[in-house]
């Protein structure tokens, strides 16, 4: 009997932005199956032209507000690299901190409320609060201690007030760091673990499907690098970050208002996963134990062990806190005076920082004023739309031949995009003026 | 007390998700708050008929012929309409002058595809349907979105400060950045923050839009002092301000 499928979810819940699935299969062939992307472009490389040194952070910072402080960094680091701004070691340090409380605060976000349901079998995480209270209580609890450590070094969690070129404008003090260091140790850590606990007595329930893939991310560091590396990849190769473009290779494709990328082979993937692939070694052995409790090991090409490798970075991340804040104690800290004025030569620079959902790239131009010329920004869920859409092209003719239902196939699909932790509202980031 | 609960609808049009994710990171000051109300999810599916709700909370700004169908349906299915945010009260960022035709972007981001995604130039809600209630901020300030809360489900349809920033921040006993010659924006921004940006060390950019009778010739003076150029001056009034700045000319 040939089959005939028509999945179309409208709007998609629990990921952050607006997007559609759409499949149609007649008499068993496969005829359409795609993510789409409806969010309403915007146009943020236009908007930069003309803006300030001190401004493009302000603004890129407003192309996502969980990926704020990631956009932040990277563009910080595009602007102090095109106009040789230096930057000091406790600088990186704080910033370092900083981008690993918002890995912790996404990852818990997506690991917890958007992402789990799936898993724990509830549709909502309103419904978690029924079915596995304590879940929702870690989550809150985990959550809270993240977002006190973007506030703390930041100002605040959601386009933070005091990270500015060379530096920051006002820093927590040794107490406030103390204080969050035993919160750290005491509370964060063996919360983390128990919510390996949780996904551990559901991991049967992580779809098997591996579909080979190029896995992208910062690599090539000495440590596992969400702030600084090149660009790696599994295939084997690596690349300065100013010759993102070559990695990129942006183009237009008709069912979205999202780009789409690719390297060598059609599609490649970021985010978590990525680097996990990427950078194995160079995790917390803690870490690198709760990635062995799930058998998750470099390289791993099953889209759904996404959450898995989230969940692993929260306790590197935990871990790195831990050690920065006892690092920055013992150095001192000193108070920091980053420049208000700018005068230099014009010139263009490439900033790269990982964020949650993977590796983003900010590239500016100056003109001898600081103000910008031209801007690129390449933002990591763009990147992963390719590889999304090719792996439901793989897992719907898999899951026809399981026998599945359309509920069942709709259920898995969604439960993949999911996964991918996209974040439409960034995607739509619109390119290059020039 | 077990009054009924306010049922409020929150829906999110273009912008960065920041105020949501501001909504859920509030649970500090929420829990007295959410005592009070009951959140309906919508499916956008759904007929307007079955969207019964005490209040609409809308976030993000207008920026496409299907985001103008979609503020009416809201607005005629709530009975009180509140913005939330920089983007849906004031334009915010999205609408950045960014001085060219929005045809002439399209088509360097889209090619020929151009006419595939229509947009609009980017509008506050309020220059489509009628605006109950505004929560000023990029992000708001948690504060004023619980002080907000507090006094609307008193019964009364909370107003914004139209003062500057510059009353909290003496409030908070800050040392001005201005006169230190750093171009802060507090003096014409609408307060309510609570000084956040410049008690951090940081000059105010204005993320409130501006108040009343702003004095924006006195800015550009204490600006130019400040070693500012007449398009920097500019560029940040125009900042979070665009639109805003537009109906004043
Ligand atoms: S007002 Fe600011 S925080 Fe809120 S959605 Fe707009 S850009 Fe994001
Ligand atoms: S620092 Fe800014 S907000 Fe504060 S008093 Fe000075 S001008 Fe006003
Ligand atoms: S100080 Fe200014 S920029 Fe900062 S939050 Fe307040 S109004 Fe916005």
């Amino acid at each position: 009997m040939s089959k005939t499928v028509s999945i179309n979810v409208e709007h998609i819940t629990r990921v952050e932005g607006h997007g559609n699935i759409v499949v149609r299969v007649r008499d068993d062939k496969l005829e359409t199956c795609h993510f789409e992307v409806v969010e309403a472009p915007r146009f943020f490389e236009a908007m930069l032209k003309g803006r300030s040194w001190y401004e493009a952070a302000i603004i890129t910072s407003r192309i996502c507000g969980i990926c704020s402080i990631g956009h932040q960094m990277t563009s910080l680091k595009a602007t102090e690299t095109a106009l040789k701004i230096p930057v000091s070691e406790q600088t990186v340090l704080f910033r370092k901190l900083l981008v690993d409380g918002s890995i912790l605060s996404s990852h818990l976000l997506h690991v917890l409320f958007l992402a789990a349901p799936d898993v724990l079998g509830v549709p909502s995480a309103f419904a978690l609060m029924d079915s596995n209270p304590h879940a929702v209580e870690l989550a809150l609890k985990t959550k809270r201690l993240a977002n006190d450590l973007c506030d703390a070094v930041g100002g605040r969690m959601i386009h933070p007030i005091t990270c500015v070129p060379g530096g920051f404008t006002d820093l927590p003090t040794p107490e406030v760091l103390r204080d969050l260091k035993t919160r750290y140790e005491k509370e964060m850590l063996p919360m983390l673990f128990e919510v390996a606990d949780i996904l551990e007595s559901v991991a049967e329930n992580f779809p098997d499907f591996t579909r080979e893939t190029e896995f992208i991310s910062l690599g090539d560091a000495s440590e596992y690098p969400f702030y600084d590396g090149r660009i790696a990849s599994t295939d084997g190769e690596t690349y300065p970050v100013d010759e993102y473009l070559s990695v990129t290779n942006e183009t237009i494709v008709d069912h979205s208002t999202a780009k789409h990328t690719h390297n060598k082979r059609a599609s490649y993937m970021v985010g978590a996963l990525a680097r996990l692939n990427n950078n194995f070694d160079k995790l917390t052995d803690t870490a690198k134990q709760v990635a062995a409790r799930f058998g998750l090991a470099a390289v791993n090409h099953n889209p759904f062990m996404n959450n898995v490798a989230q969940l692993v970075e929260c306790v590197h991340c935990a871990q790195t806190v831990i050690g920065r804040i006892d690092d920055l104690l013992q150095r001192g800290i000193e108070p920091e005076k980053p420049p208000r004025e700018w005068k230099g030569k014009p010139g263009r620079g490439v900033g790269s920082t990982e964020v949650p959902r993977g590796i983003l790239f900010h590239d500016y131009t100056y003109d001898a004023t600081g103000r910008i010329v031209k801007a690129n920004c390449v933002i990591p869920t763009n990147q992963n739309f390719a590889n999304v859409d090719l792996d439901m092209q793989a897992f719907v003719p898999e899951m026809l031949q399981r026998g599945m239902d359309d509920n069942a196939m709709q259920f898995n699909l969604e439960m993949l995009v999911r996964a991918y932790d996209p974040c439409i509202s960034c995607s739509v980031h619109m390119v290059k003026v020039d | 007390m077990t009054a009924k609960k306010v049922r409020v609808g929150f829906f999110d049009f273009t912008g960065c998700e920041g105020c949501q994710l501001a909504k859920v990171s509030m649970e500090n000051e929420l829990p007295q708050i959410l005592e009070h109300i009951e959140i309906v999810n919508f499916r956008e599916a759904m007929s307007e008929k079955s969207w019964d709700m005490d209040v609409a909370f809308i976030e993000g700004s207008i920026t496409t012929p299907a985001c103008v169908e979609r503020i009416n349906r809201i607005r005629q299915a709530a009975p009180i309409l509140v913005t939330l945010g920089a983007c849906s009260t004031i334009g915010g960022i999205n609408a950045i002058r960014v001085g060219r035709d929005l045809d002439e972007i399209r088509q360097e981001v889209y090619g020929d595809k151009r006419y595939l995604f229509p947009s609009l130039p980017v509008m506050p809600v309020s220059a489509v349907v009628k605006v109950d209630a505004s929560i000023y901020g990029c992000p708001p300030n948690p504060k004023d979105v619980a002080r907000f809360l507090t006094q609307f489900l008193a019964g009364k349809i909370p107003q914004a400060p139209k003062y500057p920033v510059c009353i909290e921040c003496k409030l908070q006993g800050n040392a001005c950045l201005l006169v230190q010659g750093i171009p802060c924006m507090g003096v014409v921004t609408r307060a309510g923050c609570g000084a956040w940006c410049p008690s951090k060390g940081q000059f105010c950019y204005g993320c409130r839009g501006l108040i009343p009778d702003a004095n924006l010739d006195a800015l550009r003076i204490s600006f130019e002092e400040c070693g500012l150029s007449q398009q920097e001056i500019d560029n940040k009034l125009h900042l979070f301000s665009g639109r805003e700045l537009e109906k004043l000319s």
